[in-house]
């Protein structure tokens, strides 16, 4: 009871000392607004010009994001939602709690990308992960990785991310053939875990050979870590994209405001923290180029990305063919 | 005594089964699948094999841990609440660093030309529980053990009986009396777990109704059906309880001086060995990986980073408050059940319901109706109500037993002599159930720390506890500084733990 007071006594305090500045509510995915992550940086960059405040309200992944904002519905207090991807977006927009952008602007994605609701802001190639000093024998498509012996740890395309990302590259690069491919690398999956952090981190154990990751993953290593022995393997199919969004809320009451965050998010200052701190492509290439050790990073001969429309439909039986495959 | 208990109880009703009608209100239900089916059947399977493989272990185990002294005796107790208290995606990377493909056990077999084997499927699943879970009912079981009056073991030893005839009229049972509640409490924590069945279960064979919860919830934000799987999961709970308050024999024996912690006579010979043995395995069956994720942590120690102070005292403040609440409500809820005639058990049921709920149908339950008030503020306080729901049913089952002792015991005399309310409770209860208060206390608080449910729903920039900023580590590849923090979290709720278990050790009557 003493700390409810106490956290309700502060929250007044607080409130009223900020009652002059407008507040831009900005509700993203965890990672994005730690302190090692781009959000203090856009923070103290926007902030500089926009005469308001702004605060970052954490849900868990872009899942959890969309979620939070279906809870709290019109009444949401966010202006700005961060961090969906284009498996979430055909939902997100079915939902009618976003606002069109209205914006043109451009884009270095590898493939063509317009959406009336939701502006790019990062991207990055999903890929399997390896250590260059183990495996020596890299695979070059999901069929050589499923005729080796190569041990690989997946997300659960029920609970994360990456790994519904997982299921609809395999979708987009066989279509009916998707299950043969499941059937086949069945036995070359050690585990299915519940998020990427899990998946990860049974990888840099030694508990598999390959993770499902992207083909930045090697650039933290390399740049934070000055580590170079991890790399991405190159799949002949091409590599599904993930492109990360954001997007107006339409019940927003500081509409202007939240105009102006999503021209800075896209803008070439906010573009050019993204490569180091979300460990993605930005949107929009920097002029000086991105930062030294992205050049080592695999370039995919061709990128698969289905449409919102394509992701959404694709989605539940893509997930059931999965599971089918795999309880065998 | 009598308004607390029952409001207790409503309470407690109200926020498990609430949230779930919340949810279920949101949206109009289903039916389920051939899929959520398997998971129903995989759920009860896992969580049976899990439960009964601890309490066969248990036994043995916390025998030759009431009868042994031996040097780090006091140490091994205190570390066996480890386990319980780590968070369990900690828990599992100290697994692996073990039982892994690139673990001692594994490349040992390979030495000797023997196969390696795989720590993924049934088989982890259940080695994972049995490792969060044995600590728990060994340690219950040894209460069992000590609360057996000294007088007895003496006259059995001035009777001649051997360790069968002891085995028999001493030990069996009480073992009959702990067991089953050991039982149900490891059997509901695992059906309801989500990440240990997920993480090391091999793939969607292995899923749980907490994943198909999750998913629900999560992905395809359908409240209904998440309120069904609730539902379903909450009638696999009740079952399971059912069943163990059947089996259950209803125990009597007349009131000894209390005369406990005095050492009986350990059986020589053989047994001595055996004990030993059978100590030695579990310390390194429990030991090695804890000693791997100390191992994991020590490199990141001096580059933590900057939130964590912030977040270890919200940490510290949260364990300790929702262990208060607990505690005070366990024990108003285990002597009003105390106090009630044999065969009215729904008191006693309304104290294992927190068990049987999905924590994450509460959180998204407590989210809903706490939205009009922020939820970013209340993050805190929701999350010492919460914890302290949680850890609520175990206190019952530490308090319980005692508390029917008390009474049966002390109940006559503190009726004629017209001992009621706080003096009752000062001079007759509180100092007689010294032991499992304190332990319990240790209990709430650690568990509390290490818990990522509720927590994970509510946290904003402000309310990042220790076991958020590990998650938040791990999910930014900062798997050194992650491993850091977990220590860092590890050796907290262990000196709570250790700090509040003291507090019981000195005995009133000796």
């Amino acid at each position: 009871m003493k700390t409810k007071l106490l956290a309700a006594g502060l929250f007044t305090i607080a409130s009223a000392a900020m009652a002059e500045t407008p507040v831009l509510t900005v509700l993203t995915y965890d990672s994005f607004a730690t302190e090692w992550g781009p959000g203090p940086a856009i923070e103290k960059g926007f902030e500089a010009s926009c005469a308001c405040d702004l605060k970052f309200v954490t849900a868990g992944d872009g899942a959890a994001v969309l979620a939070r904002l279906m809870l709290e519905g019109a009444g949401s207090a966010a202006d700005v939602v961060v961090g969906l991807d284009t498996s979430l977006t055909a939902e997100a927009t079915a939902s009618g709690l976003f606002a069109p952008h209205g914006m043109t602007v451009a884009n270095s994605l590898p493939v063509p990308f317009a959406d009336a609701n939701f502006l790019p802001f990062d991207w990055g190639w999903f890929a399997f992960v390896y250590d260059k000093t183990k495996v020596t024998d890299v695979p070059g498509s999901f069929e050589a990785l499923a005729a080796s012996n190569l041990k690989i740890v997946i997300e659960d395309p029920r609970s994360s991310t990456p790994g519904l990302g997982l299921v609809m590259w395999v979708k987009a690069a066989y279509g009916d053939r998707a299950p043969d491919i499941w059937s086949a690398l069945a036995d070359n999956i050690v585990t299915v875990t519940p998020g990427w952090s899990e998946a990860y981190g049974m990888f840099l154990e030694g508990e598999a050979d390959l993770v499902l990751s992207y083909t930045t993953s090697p650039a933290y290593h390399l740049i934070a870590e000055s580590d170079d022995t991890k790399a991405a393997a190159n799949f002949a199919e091409g590599h599904y994209l993930q492109v990360e969004v954001a997007g107006k809320v339409a019940a927003s009451d500081q509409p202007e405001l939240a105009d102006t965050f999503l021209a800075y998010l896209t803008g070439a200052e906010a573009q050019a923290i993204l490569p180091t701190t979300n460990w993605m492509y930005p949107a929009l290439t920097p002029k000086t180029g991105l930062p030294a050790g992205f050049e080592t990073l695999i370039q995919p001969a061709e990128s698969l990305l289905m449409t919102s429309q394509e992701a959404g439909a694709a989605r539940k039986p893509a997930i059931a063919e999965w599971a089918a495959a795999l309880s065998k | 005594m009598r308004p607390l208990p029952i409001f207790t109880a409503l309470l407690i009703v109200a926020l498990t089964l609430g949230s779930a009608a919340v949810l279920a209100f949101a949206a109009p239900w289903s039916g389920l699948g051939a899929a959520d089916w398997a998971a129903v059947r995989f759920t009860l399977w896992q969580a049976l094999w899990s439960a009964a493989l601890c309490c066969l272990l248990a036994v043995p185990l916390a025998r030759a841990l009431f009868r042994r002294r031996f040097a780090g005796r006091d140490l091994l107790i205190a570390l066996m609440g480890a386990p319980f208290v780590l968070p369990v995606l900690v828990a599992v990377l100290g697994l692996l660093a073990i039982f892994g493909r690139a673990g001692p056990v594994n490349l040992g077999l390979d030495a000797l030309g023997l196969p390696t084997v795989s720590i993924f499927g049934l088989r982890g699943v259940v080695l994972a529980n049995v490792f969060l879970n044995l600590p728990l009912a060994t340690r219950m079981l040894l209460m069992g053990w000590q609360d057996i009056p000294a007088e007895r073991f003496r006259l059995a030893a001035s009777l001649s009986m051997g360790p069968g005839a002891v085995a028999r009229h001493l030990e069996g049972p009480m073992t009959a009396r702990v067991l089953p509640g050991a039982f149900v409490a490891i059997c509901l924590i695992c059906l309801t777990s989500f990440a240990v069945a997920l993480t090391l279960g091999g793939g969607p064979k292995a899923s749980t109704v907490e994943l198909l919860i999750y998913q629900a919830l999560r992905f395809d934000y359908d409240l209904g059906r998440a309120a069904l799987l609730a539902s379903v999961q909450f009638g696999l709970c009740a079952a399971v309880t059912l069943l163990a308050a059947w089996a259950t024999l209803p125990t009597f024996h007349d009131a000894g001086r209390g005369y406990v912690g005095a050492q009986p006579p350990a059986p020589p010979g053989w047994r001595r060995w055996s004990d030993g043995a059978l100590i030695g395995a579990a310390a390194l069956f429990l030991g090695l990986p804890l000693l791997a994720v100390v191992w994991r942590g020590l490199p990141g120690l001096t580059d933590l980073p900057p939130g964590i102070a912030g977040a270890a005292a919200r940490s510290v403040v949260v364990a300790l408050g929702s262990a208060g609440l607990s505690l005070t409500a366990a024990l108003s809820l285990s002597m009003a059940i105390a106090a009630q005639p044999p065969g009215h058990r729904l008191l006693e049921m309304a104290g294992m319901l927190p068990l049987a709920t999905s924590s994450l149908v509460l959180g998204t339950g407590m989210f809903v109706v706490t939205r009009p008030l922020a939820p970013e503020d209340l993050a805190l306080p929701v999350t010492v109500l919460v914890n302290a729901l949680m850890t609520l049913p175990f206190l019952v089952r530490l308090i319980l037993p005692q508390a029917r002792r008390v009474l049966a015991d002390y109940g006559r005399l503190a009726g004629s002599l017209g001992l009621t309310g706080w003096p009752a409770l000062r001079f007759l209860i509180l100092p007689r159930l010294r032991r499992p208060l304190a332990y319990g206390a240790g209990l709430a608080a650690a568990l509390s720390m290490g818990d990522l449910g509720v927590i994970a729903l509510f946290a904003g920039e402000n309310t990042q506890t220790l076991p958020v900023l590990v998650s938040r580590l791990m999910g930014a590849y900062r798997m050194e500084a992650a491993a850091a923090v977990a220590l860092v979290l590890v050796a907290i709720s262990l000196a709570l733990f250790v700090v509040l278990d003291a507090g019981g050790a000195r005995d009133v009557d000796a």
